[in-house]
């Protein structure tokens, strides 16, 4: 069982509503889900869509064939009938009694029926939850459960119209439909897994990590992080303030940090153009700041509403001068709740800027997950307080130490000074101009962490074929999952495997993971990313001496889809 | 009460007779006066010879970039209200490079006093017209003159409802060190306009210039009258007032009713992640 439904209509007509639901439903039914989002830079009118693939077993991608198409507006039809699978059905909204062509339409008066079951046309939308439930003979129990939590603060009155508004919708395509039967489904093999897209993960791992503070200026496709943590502020203390302008959000974040507490920015990569000056003064005062940054297409403006993998090179050299920092580029949802988690600890034991870079399809997706072991979260204070603070004889903070870490104490909690400077500075922090004192720091600040640095750092995982695979697909951040499946269907007729980077600077060492050997000894090697020039394919050359043998690159500010990723990868072998 | 040598930073590496070296000086008199302890008071600065102050005085210091010293002293004082809050900056730093920043730290109200050293020309980068200097005046890189008007920091203020608008000179200590106090007591944002004239490279605005021309506002101005403070905002010439022009507590200040503060500063709170996870039941 592996079907995909396709909600498309103008921005405005409801539809992520639709998929929202869907995804609850089908999720708390125990199926595994995958949605993604397809929208245009604009808050009414034009063409969106919202993707939603079910199956009983874990899915990870998007596909292009799609089996019921609900279609809110009659442009929509023509706009994806040619991505319809041969069985499959596209529901619409008659506009002038047209005639249904074939089996593969049925129209569905969505308004009316909502007008005359709910009481309300508003309520269209729930009679297309129930239309499509109704088409796979899904029992409403459990979708009238999530309207009832979804509507607790509604009247009873319109709760109770809604819920006969989706039955009214299951009833009319159940009577309706031809070939009912043409969607054969599967018993779930448990009930109520969790959905959660990578927004929500990036800011759920950072309230687990013990964020207490969030400043940022609103830009798509980051701004749900704020949202998120916003939403979290009285239940667990974290002040989110809305700066004047990314140079505000960064340096108010360092501030909040400085006085003691866990920080974190998030931008998309126009505003961490405005945020590199701030970057660097992290480096230099050693100052612990996690920035989530979410691509999205350039150059400037681009495309606002897309995905792209391009500031990789930005956010890896993004910032005047030389200090240490990591970049994490987790590939699913759970890989950016630990990630998380992971950069606020390596953020505080380190003191230098880590990185959470994903995307707009990675913030968007929504994946089904049984659980997050929460065992595998760690959280240590690494911040200099209290009494420890208070009985020191003496306090420097940039103290030099072999580890490269010196003590960061927190200012007012005891008579001890705190002192940072933009400058280079001496230990105590403040301005120095002889060249002994900066490469004292140098040594400490940069040299000695990066080499820690290095052995925190995880390697990439290698999925499909383990031993000696000839074909490997080399990709870091958001194409994991699709990239996956690709490796499921193309293992059956090769002899393949998927080279996945979740953290990419410090580039992997190869103590743990000899990867590069597996690239040397690889008939074929093909690095696919999300962009036109192949900013990681460069990285893995500059890091490792190892040039992939072809490249696949897409660039419309589109996700890859599984049916087309394998098309163009057989091209290339 | 403090000892003035309490304060006693690092040596200062300004030109010799730099009017930085009384403002100073009338600071470290003001904390002593104020019994402030140094580990109390944070002092946040952006770049610039008004700047390197915090090194100059010691205290908890953030000596941050061009002109963000307002958004680093603002996530300060965010999530730890109860430090003693002060910016020193200049003229070039805080109205130009950090302009944007000076309008929205008036509109949120953060308590903190900001201290602006002004000696109307960039000093560190050596003699550039900034936004205070005089339309018309002319150096290397305005050879036809200032082409844009001078900036009225005050009038800016008091247009915004900030709480506390003064301006005071270094000609007269006492009474800088009166605005000081009052500006650092003030609950909110306060700003204090300081004429400080540079030495090496305004040869208009001189010590002699100020002294000229500083009177203070009359005893009977009523600093609750923002119309009034407006107009008196806008005398320069031959005459300039020095002085408070307006100040009110009618606002509400950034960290009032901030619910993360109810249980007190942040840094001061213990996190235990067990108590958080919750938060992932609504994703089910």
């Amino acid at each position: 069982m592996d079907y995909s439904i396709r909600i498309a209509g103008e921005a405005g007509q409801g539809l992520q509503t639709i998929g929202a639901a869907l995804g609850k439903i089908f999720s708390r039914l125990g199926y595994h889900v995958f949605t993604h989002q397809d929208y245009m830079s604009r808050v009414r009118g034009g063409h969106n869509y919202y993707q939603i693939r079910l199956s009983e077993k874990a899915i990870s991608a998007s596909r292009d064939v799609i089996h019921i198409l609900v279609a809110l507006n009659i442009e929509s039809i023509d706009m994806h009938r040619l991505s319809l699978h041969s069985d499959g059905i596209i529901l619409y909204e008659p506009q002038n009694d047209e005639e249904e062509e074939d089996e593969q339409f049925l129209a569905t008066a969505f308004t009316q029926i909502a007008k005359d079951a709910g009481g309300n046309k508003i309520m269209a939308n729930v009679v297309a939850v129930g239309a499509i439930l109704g088409l796979f003979g899904f029992d409403l129990q459990v979708a009238e459960e999530i309207i009832k939590e979804s509507l607790a603060k509604k009247s009873g009155e319109i709760i109770e119209g809604n819920l006969k508004a989706m039955q009214a919708g299951s009833d009319y395509v159940r009577k309706n439909c031809r070939k009912l039967d043409r969607f054969q489904t599967v018993e779930a093999e448990q009930d109520n897994l969790m959905l959660i897209n990578g927004v929500q993960a990036i800011g759920a791992g950072a309230v687990m990590s013990g964020v207490r503070f969030y400043a940022a200026y609103p830009m798509t496709p980051s701004t749900g992080i704020m949202v998120y943590l916003a939403g979290k502020a009285v239940d667990f203390g974290i002040i989110v303030e809305q700066a004047e302008d990314e140079i505000s959000a960064i340096n108010m974040a360092l501030g909040a940090s400085y006085a003691g507490i866990r920080a974190m920015t998030g931008t998309s990569g126009g505003g961490f153009a405005l945020m590199t000056e701030g970057v660097s003064l992290a480096g230099i005062t050693e100052t612990p700041i996690v920035i989530a940054e979410m691509q999205r297409p350039g150059p400037a403006t681009g495309l606002p509403t897309r995905t792209e993998q391009s500031d990789l090179d930005f956010v890896i050299h993004g910032g005047h001068g030389e200090f240490p920092r990591v970049v994490l580029t987790p590939g699913t949802p759970e890989q950016a709740f630990y990630a998380a988690n992971k950069a606020f600890d390596l953020a505080e034991k380190y003191q230098i800027p880590v990185f959470i870079q994903a995307d707009q399809y990675l913030g968007d997706t929504e994946w089904t997950y049984r659980d997050f072991d929460l065992s595998d979260l760690s959280y240590k204070d690494y911040r200099l307080r209290h009494k420890d603070l208070a009985e020191l004889k003496d306090y420097k903070r940039y103290a030099v130490s072999s580890d490269g870490i010196s003590p960061m104490a927190v200012p007012g909690e005891s008579r001890h000074l705190v002192v940072v400077d933009s400058d280079e500075h001496d230990e105590d922090g403040h301005i120095i101009e002889d060249a002994e004192t900066r490469i004292r720091m140098f040594d400490k600040r940069l040299h000695a962490k990066m080499e820690r640095l290095r052995k925190e750092i995880s390697p990439p995982v290698l999925y499909g074929e383990r031993t000696a695979p000839e074909i490997i697909l080399v990709c870091f951040g958001s194409t994991y999952g699709v990239i996956r499946e690709a490796v499921d269907i193309l293992g059956k007729d090769y002899s393949l495997a998927m080279l996945h980077f979740s953290e990419v600077y410090p580039f992997p060492a190869l103590n743990e993971f000899d990867y590069a050997d597996y690239l040397r000894k690889a008939r074929s090697t093909v690095c696919i990313e999300n962009n036109a020039t192949g900013q990681f394919n460069r990285l893995l050359r500059a890091e490792m001496g190892i040039a992939c043998s072809s490249r696949i690159n897409r660039y419309d500010g589109r996700p890859f889809t599984l049916e087309s990723l394998v098309e163009e990868i057989r091209q290339r072998l | 009460m403090a000892d003035e040598k309490d304060y006693t930073g690092q040596t200062p590496a300004w030109c010799p007779g730099c009017g930085n070296f009384s403002l100073l000086a009338t600071l470290k008199k003001t904390l002593a006066a104020m019994d402030i302890p140094p580990h109390e008071l944070i002092v946040v600065s952006g770049i610039g010879q008004a700047a390197k102050l915090p090194h100059y005085l010691r205290c908890n210091a953030f000596n941050g970039l061009h002109g963000r010293a307002l958004p680093v002293a603002t996530g300060i004082s965010m999530v730890n209200p109860d430090m003693k809050l002060l910016v020193t900056t200049g003229d070039g730093d805080c109205y130009g490079e950090g302009g944007n920043h000076f309008l929205h730290a008036m509109r949120r109200n953060v308590n903190m006093a900001l201290f602006v050293h002004n000696n109307q020309i960039y000093g560190l980068t050596k003699g550039q017209a900034s936004p205070t200097s005089r339309q018309g005046m002319k150096s290397k890189t305005q050879p036809f003159g200032s082409l844009s008007s001078q900036f009225n920091p005050l009038s800016m203020a008091i247009s915004q409802d900030c709480g506390f608008v003064a301006r005071g000179f270094i000609g007269d200590r006492e009474h800088l060190q009166h605005l000081m106090t009052e500006a650092i007591n003030h609950r909110g944002f306060s700003l204090v306009d300081i004429f400080q004239p540079c030495v090496s490279f305004n040869k208009v605005n001189t010590f002699k210039w100020y002294k000229e021309r500083v009177y203070h506002l009359e005893e009977e101005h009523d600093a609750g009258d923002r119309m009034k403070a407006f107009q008196r905002s806008l005398e320069w010439g031959e005459k300039i007032p020095v002085g408070i022009f307006y100040r009110h507590d009618n606002n509400r200040v950034l960290t009032d009713d901030l619910p993360p503060l109810k249980n007190g500063p942040l840094p001061l709170q213990d996190f235990d992640p067990q108590e958080t996870t919750q938060i992932l039941e609504e994703f089910y």
